[in-house]
């Protein structure tokens, strides 16, 4: 009996040890360690990082425009970046469970963007806002394409928004042809027996029957346009004068162009506890909407 | 206004909708045109027109960028990093879910907990205390700490998910192997771990996405050039030739082939693997 409780022991520690051993060592000691520095002036070369109280805290909220500015900037981000990614990525899920000749071409098709880095995606589209889109403009004349893409504040932001859309639509899309497609036929069908149209169809049968993916899609849109980093990075830099930082980059600057590791720290665990917040609120707002079958 | 098509047929209000989103298909397209017509163009010649087909093809625009990039290294980086880091990760937490699934006692509920609170940390609020953790363990500058930093901050979505697959899992089948004589090991590797074949493809999925194309944190742990992955090797080289684009626009075109081309091979599983992923998360 004692040797079959050794062995219970030991087999505790093979199979969840590693596991727990990565996370702890990457994961929980840093974020601790990061929450022990924000409140430290830490410059991150000194051994010893003197402590600062809530100074960092205190500076952050009352002499940082430019933490809030990002703030400001990530939140608008995000708000049209999970709306026009959620729209575009529907719309092309439910035109694509009809019975189109091409619909297996464009899934590949409109999927494919996302399989690409945000990082290298930020460099080809600079390239396409640039020179490409001045050549579109001198051949068609639409001022569209003529405006200084990525000169100024507007430009700047509604590039970053049509490259974010331009990736993760197509992921979404995936997400939510597999959603429709769960939906029982007879459900769409007895509607339209009851003299149902497509519109009242898709208002009052499928998109109740598909919010658990709506769920999953608004938390993954998100959770990916408000820590925009990679791209953000490659493709504005946070400019035009810092109009374009999103809140990562800019903890980003602060702790590696500034060397203020503890106020970077600072920075981070206010960002951690903004995440934190708006998913759980999300995930339950959105759980209550969902139907059961 | 509402017009009726036949189940199964063909109409024309179809046609319609299937041109708009063949068109719309062709703008998603659009940059890839621009990107590849371009990186075969003179430095002249991009400049004047990047819409035009190229006039002559300059394939040695690909061999500089090839040679400046170092492209078969970083490509060879990437791969090692990538592999690795997906083969443990998936190995170490299928193990440890598997577990947690089977023996909810107090540590292994408490460690759970753990790692579904961790989803939401964002990797900026760590990365600062992460160099200096890994500095402290000797692990900076090294394939194999950012291999281990991957297995750190990817167990807690990868637990997450081989955790809802496994309760899915009957138990019976594990009963049978006890019965049979097999230890616990024998029973995972041998019963439990073929069984989760179709949530370990969705994972070695998701997280080879991930992996490949991560950024922040190979920059932070890794210096030497010759360990540089592919984000890395394009972003420095990209510093150093900004606005150079016949140098810059092949080096890009290499560094998405190899992403790209796997998803085209594979795109039945990985947009399977998509879809499955989702439904758990």
């Amino acid at each position: 009996m004692k040797q079959r409780k050794g062995s219970e022991v030991l087999q505790q520690f093979v199979f969840v040890g590693p596991a727990a051993v990565f996370f702890a060592v990457i994961v929980a000691v840093p974020f601790f360690l990061g929450l022990y520095y924000s409140f430290t002036s830490w410059n991150g070369i000194a051994r010893h990082a003197d402590w600062a109280g809530i100074r960092n805290y205190v500076h952050i909220f009352t002499k940082d425009p430019s933490f809030l500015n990002s703030f400001w900037f990530t939140v608008r981000f995000t708000v049209l970046g999970l709306i026009l990614t959620n729209l575009l990525g529907f719309t092309l899920a439910y035109v694509l469970t009809r019975k189109l000749l091409t619909r297996n071409v464009m899934r590949t098709v409109f999927f494919m963007p996302h399989v690409i880095g945000g990082l290298l995606l930020g460099f080809i589209w600079q390239f396409i806002f640039v020179r490409g889109f001045a050549s579109i403009g001198q051949a068609t004349g639409w001022s569209f394409f003529n405006l200084p893409w990525l000169g100024n504040e507007s430009t700047s932001f509604w590039s970053i928004v049509i490259v974010f859309v331009w990736q993760n639509a197509g992921y979404l899309m995936v997400i939510y042809i597999s959603a429709l497609n769960n939906v029982p036929k007879g459900l769409t069908e007895a509607a339209r027996v009851d003299g149902a149209g497509r519109w009242q169809v898709l208002r009052h049968v499928l998109i109740p029957m598909v919010m658990p993916a709506v769920t999953v899609c608004l938390f993954l849109s998100i959770s990916w346009s408000f820590k925009l980093f990679d791209l953000n990075l490659s493709l504005t830099k946070g400019g035009p004068f810092k109009a374009t930082e999103s809140v990562a980059l800019n903890i980003y600057n602060e702790a590696y162009t500034l060397s203020r590791y503890g106020m970077g720290s600072a920075k981070a665990i206010i960002f951690f506890i903004v995440v934190a917040l708006i998913s759980v609120i999300q995930v339950w707002a959105t759980k209550r909407k969902e139907v059961e079958v | 206004m509402r017009t009726k098509s036949l189940p199964g047929g063909y109409k024309l209000p179809l046609l319609i909708v299937e041109i708009i989103l063949v068109l719309l298909g062709l703008v998603f397209l659009v940059p890839f045109y621009f990107l590849l017509v371009n990186s075969v163009k003179e430095y002249g010649s991009i400049l004047t027109d990047s819409a035009n087909w190229p006039a002559a093809f300059h394939w040695s625009n690909y061999k500089e960028a090839w040679k400046a990039t170092d492209f078969p290294k970083a490509f060879l980086n990437s791969l090692i990093v990538t592999v690795v880091s997906n083969l443990l990760l998936s190995l170490i937490c299928a193990m440890a879910a598997y577990k947690m699934v089977r023996r909810p006692n107090r540590f292994n509920k408490l460690l759970y907990l753990a790692f579904v609170a961790a989803m939401v940390i964002p990797f900026q609020a760590i990365m600062i205390p992460l160099v200096k953790v890994l500095s402290g363990l000797s692990l900076m500058d090294s394939t194999l700490g950012l291999i281990i930093a991957y297995l750190g901050f990817g167990a807690p979505i990868t637990v997450f998910l081989f955790h809802g697959f496994v309760k899915s899992v009957p138990v019976d089948i594990e009963e049978a192997g006890k019965v049979d004589g097999s230890s616990a090991y024998g029973i995972f590797f041998r019963l439990v771990l073929p069984l989760m074949q179709p949530i370990i493809v969705t994972v070695i999925i998701l997280n080879t996405l991930w992996i490949w194309n991560d950024y922040l944190m190979p920059y932070l742990i890794l210096q030497n050039p010759s360990r540089a992955t592919i984000p890395i090797a394009t972003y420095a080289f990209f510093g150093q030739y900004t606005k150079q684009w016949d140098l810059a626009l092949p080096a890009l075109t290499l560094g998405i082939a190899p992403v790209v081309i796997f998803f085209l091979f594979m795109q039945k599983y990985i947009i399977e693997g998509v879809s499955a992923g989702s439904v758990k998360g």
